[in-house]
């Protein structure tokens, strides 16, 4: 483990779980850098239409 | 895009991960960073470069069902919402002639000299969350996926189904664009199969997501359709998963119990025929319109070639190694791992992964917490209070997303007659910072007091807006927005002239609600920065070893005198980990954690506050004290079914699965000697009374056979089940147990079980699903694989005002996004509390309680105030009404029976104004007096 540790957590991946976790991670006092592989975050989820059991978009 | 907007979050596309470097802390993370060739500071996503680009390709968002340009944005609603250019189709990247975006695109956003570049980022942890790949299904081909236009892959029947698919969510036969009559789904193609190239494990989620297309396409053909669904075992072990299988059979979808032997296209290319056994061995053909392949899920190369260069230790399915008692934790420190990356698994299971891996990330760094974010700081607010209204009103064009229907420069010159009104202005784009900027310069320059933004919705932009005015020194509730987008130009793109006019009656209606609005506080309350920890099994144990990593107190309340729960009965983990090893290890670890309080015999006798300050009084033999706490985390975990019938209790040949995992940790000699074990499924589970699946029960049970066999290879082990549901990489020990010779028969629960004691053994007898008869076993001992079942009513859903539902597990507040969430803020939930599942799933679910509940207790005060409800006591009667119908349980009734609402709990939803008949509540922003106002404003001519 560092001595200086960094305050800044870095997330690799796009889709629900990264994005969940580089909010939660914001949320929780760092800074977060979100990697995407693609032009734009969302993952496979944004490709469902809609979810169970919901019927929620899955936008 | 909540991500997009956050502040503290910076988001790189086109960005690959290539090494990371350094100790846990301090890694340095080398990023490549691939060409958008658009300048994402200019591009105003207007959609010139796309529609004028010359060359169409495959759209992999709509799996290659439609094309998109090679200048695109994935979806209309990408974040960010910037084109790009795809150099890998690109007719000038490609062959160096075209340039047609670069010469039209309005802005001059086009870069297509841009290089790919790399850059290095300093950080203390890494989260992760690669995602997976679905099964392709044209690598072993059976099912005629790549010639037959009517075979497609269950992600490809999603967009099919989606209004923004391919056909605008209209059902048909890719083949010849008719409705299909006839739809079957296949499932565990590329899953539980043995096949080159296919998975050998279970992918978990595409039985409920067969359940899920089956419906919706039945409710696409107004019930008008035939939906039959193959499958092994139907795995709907989820939570309300089982729900959804029965009522998908009670309307009428055929599940059909079945491997099908083969699928042959029908002369002509737009029917399929399919060939399948029923039992006792009946051969069946019947002819389908379209088949979808439920594809499983698995690794891809960009998920390998980034597992290798971190040097992370994989198991033999290609995903990392984890241990059930730390779920997201991956070989290499400072490197966690979650979501399909780390193999197969539902939704909310992802969900809970992604927040237990930023709390576990977050406690690793919490020396350095807050060092690198920053907070909006509040600015001096003019006081407006009786000035005359002067409204702005900023009339925004969009791009020509709203100004190439609606004619803006009427609707501005309209706004600019309406009454209040003392300026109005057009933007291209009003959301963009230099239009920001203006507004507010002249919102101080005219000294105006309120503002109507009219461009597009108040759920994505409002905040944005609102800032601006908190930065112009306006305070933010003085502000109003007209959707002209989606409500006129969108909607009635086919008529610009009705579209106009709506505008201007949605400003105008905008405007007179404005001319009302008055100022409105919010307040700063502190947070307390304890956190309560109801229950001490794995999952309280979980959050409250991640809350005091982070560095918070804990108040950790056990209602028996030890800590451990349930687990502490289990032998092994599906995957066969020592439970008591690993929750003595965990034991310890709390017990010593000078963070950690622990409470041991102590029930909570009151409970009072709300997030930020809650107050719980308990009693334990230490007498009563009250916790002061700023969030609290339910982990009170659930019971085991006492079964009746079976002769359980009345034969020492019978036992429950527990017991037996005790014995079997005892190394009982009269488990050695029991030659023939049964093991009965499903005991008071899945039936109508209980319609959950207990989800743990098959797992535990096909475990605990391995380890009788192990312990007695002679014995005679079988396992009578209705669907053998090891889910995920469990399916790993279904497959061994198969090869020790472990036998498993599928019964039918809706006839007879039948259980009688001889002198020496049971005689058992049950219908044979398989063989359609009756079959007997002579057994010297029987398990039953009990139900999992939970308090009800349990005291703590009404001491912290939390819902339970109709099986009496904890209802969280969303089932797919907000999975341990409640709807009261500040109240947390995991474990066995919240549904049935594996140990594995209670942890990384504990740990995400700990990370949700932290973002809590990292905020230095709450605001308090703003759009919420206010009583006028003078007219309130007392009858209650709103008390009982407010979602949020935010209104209480006073010493003299007059209602009360708790500015911290209230949402500003409106129940209780509507509620009430003697008008005393009032919401401001929405009184009687700006719906009225907004009212007269549209019937004025």
């Amino acid at each position: 483990m560092a001595k200086d540790v960094i305050g800044a957590i870095l997330v690799v991946g796009g889709g629900i779980t990264g994005m969940q976790a580089a909010l939660d991670a914001a949320e929780g006092g760092f800074k977060v850098y979100l990697l995407e592989r693609t032009s734009s975050i969302g993952g496979t989820m944004s490709q469902l239409d809609k979810t169970f059991p919901t019927n929620d978009c899955a936008m | 895009m909540e991500v997009g907007r956050h502040p503290n979050i910076e988001l790189l596309t086109l960005a690959e991960l290539l090494t990371v470097e350094g100790e846990p802390g301090d890694l340095r993370a080398r990023v490549l960073r691939h060409p958008r060739y658009v300048d994402t500071q200019a591009c105003i996503a207007c959609g010139v470069c796309a529609e004028k680009c010359p060359k169409k390709v495959d759209d992999e968002y709509q799996m290659g069902l439609a094309k998109r340009k090679a200048a695109y944005i994935k979806f209309s609603q990408a974040v960010p919402l910037k084109y790009a250019i795809d150099p890998d189709h690109c007719i000038y990247l490609q062959k160096g002639k075209c340039r047609a975006c670069e010469k039209l695109c309005p802005t001059g956003a086009i870069r297509l000299d841009e290089k790919p570049s790399e850059i290095e980022l300093r950080v203390g942890a890494v989260v992760l969350a690669l995602g997976s790949r679905p099964y392709d299904p044209a690598q072993e081909d059976d099912y005629h996926y790549v010639s037959q236009p009517n075979v497609v892959t269950s992600l490809e029947f999603e967009r099919m189904l989606s209004a923004t698919g391919p056909n605008m969510g209209h059902l048909v036969k890719p083949s010849d664009g008719i409705e299909p009559a006839k739809v079957a789904w296949i499932q565990c193609v590329g899953s539980r199969s043995q096949h080159p190239g296919a998975a050998s494990y279970c992918s978990s989620a595409c039985c409920t997501i067969a359940i899920k297309q089956a419906m919706l396409a039945r409710e696409h053909a107004h019930g008008r359709l035939d939906a039959a669904i193959f499958y092994i075992d139907m795995r709907t072990q989820g939570k309300n998963a089982e729900r959804y299988f029965n009522r998908a059979q009670d309307q009428g979808v055929r599940f059909i119990k079945s491997r099908v032997g083969s699928l042959t296209p029908e002369p002509g290319g737009h029917a399929l025929r399919l060939r399948y056994t029923l039992p006792p061995g009946d051969l069946k053909e019947e002819v389908f319109d379209l088949v979808v392949l439920s594809v499983g899920s698995g690794t891809g190369p960009e998920q390998r070639k980034l597992s290798a260069s971190l040097g992370l230790r994989m198991d033999s399915h290609g995903f990392p190694e984890f241990s059930a008692f730390a779920p997201v934790v991956t070989s290499r420190p400072g490197v966690f791992a979650g979501g399909c990356f780390r193999g197969p698994k539902d939704i909310p299971t992802s969900v809970n992964n992604a927040s237990a891996a930023a709390g576990l990330a977050a406690g690793l760094l919490a020396s350095a917490r807050n060092t690198l974010v920053s907070r909006p700081r509040a600015a001096a607010l003019r006081e407006v209070a009786g000035e005359p209204a002067r409204i702005g009103v900023f009339v925004c064009h969009c791009g020509s997303n709203i100004a190439g229907v609606v004619d803006c420069p009427r609707v501005a010159a309209h706004a600019a007659r309406l009454p209040g009104v003392a300026h109005v202005e057009e933007y291209r784009f009003a959301c963009s910072q230099d239009a920001q900027a203006q507004m507010a310069r002249v919102v101080q320059e005219k000294g105006l007091n309120r503002v109507v933004v009219a461009a597009c919705t108040p759920r994505t932009h409002e905040p944005l807006f609102q800032q601006t005015l908190e930065t112009a020194g306006l305070n933010k509730y003085l502000f109003e927005m007209a959707n002209i987008r989606n409500q006129c130009s969108w909607v009635h793109g086919d008529d610009p002239e009705a579209a106009t006019a709506k505008a201007e009656s949605l400003v105008a209606m905008a405007v007179g609600k404005a001319g009302l609005l008055e100022p409105l506080n919010e307040s700063d309350m502190p947070v307390n920065r304890a956190a309560l920890v109801v229950g001490g099994g794995l999952a309280g144990m979980a959050a409250s070893l991640s809350l005091a990593k982070q560095g918070y107190v804990v108040h950790l309340v056990e209602r028996s005198n030890v800590l451990g729960g349930h687990a502490l009965g289990l032998g092994q983990t599906g995957s066969g980990e020592d439970v008591r090893e690993n929750l003595e290890g965990m034991i310890r670890l709390v017990t010593r954690d000078r963070l950690v309080r622990v409470h041991l015999g102590a029930s909570i006798i009151k409970a009072e506050g709300f997030v930020g300050n809650f107050h719980t009084t308990i009693n334990s033999p230490l007498g009563e004290e009250v916790l002061e706490h700023g969030v609290t985390i339910i982990a009170c975990g659930a019971g085991e079914l006492r079964p009746e019938g079976y002769l359980y209790g009345k034969s020492p040949r019978v036992l429950t699965n527990l017991e037996l995992d005790r014995r079997l940790g005892d190394e009982d000699p009269q488990l050695l000697e029991a030659n023939r074990v049964v093991f009965l499924q499903c005991v008071g589970s899945r039936i109508p009374e209980r319609p959950y699946c207990s989800k743990v029960c098959c797992i535990q049970s096909v475990r605990n056979a391995l380890r009788l066999k192990e312990a007695n290879p002679q014995a005679q082990v079988f396992v009578v089940n209705r669907d053998l549901r090891t889910y995920g990489l469990r399916e790993d020990i279904y497959r061994e147990a198969r090869a020790e010779d472990i036998h498993f028969i599928r019964y039918d629960h809706e006839q007879p079980f039948t259980v009688e004691e001889t002198t020496d053994a049971l005689e058992l007898g049950f219908q044979d699903w398989v063989l359609s008869r009756r079959l007997s076993i002579r057994a010297d001992l029987l398990v039953l694989a009990t139900a999992i079942v939970p308090e009800t009513p349990n005291p703590l859903a009404q001491l912290y005002k939390v819902p339970q539902d109709d099986d009496g597990f904890f209802q969280e507040a969303h089932p797919k996004l907000r999975p341990v969430d409640f709807a009261t803020d500040g109240v947390f939930v995991c474990g066995l509390a919240r549904a049935p599942q594996s140990m594995e799933e209670s942890v990384s679910q504990a740990q995400a309680a700990a990370a949700r509940a932290a973002a809590i207790l990292n905020r230095p005060s709450l605001k308090v105030g703003g759009v919420v409800a206010r009583i006028k006591k003078s007219a309130c009667v007392g009858c209650g009404v709103c008390v009982a119908c407010c979602p949020y349980q935010a209104i209480t009734q006073d010493q003299d029976g007059k209602a009360e609402v708790n500015p911290v709990t209230c949402k500003g939803c409106g129940t209780c104004v509507a509620s009430c008949r003697s008008g005393a509540p009032d919401l401001p922003g929405f009184s009687n007096a700006s719906l009225l106002a907004q009212i007269e404003a549209l019937v004025r001519p």
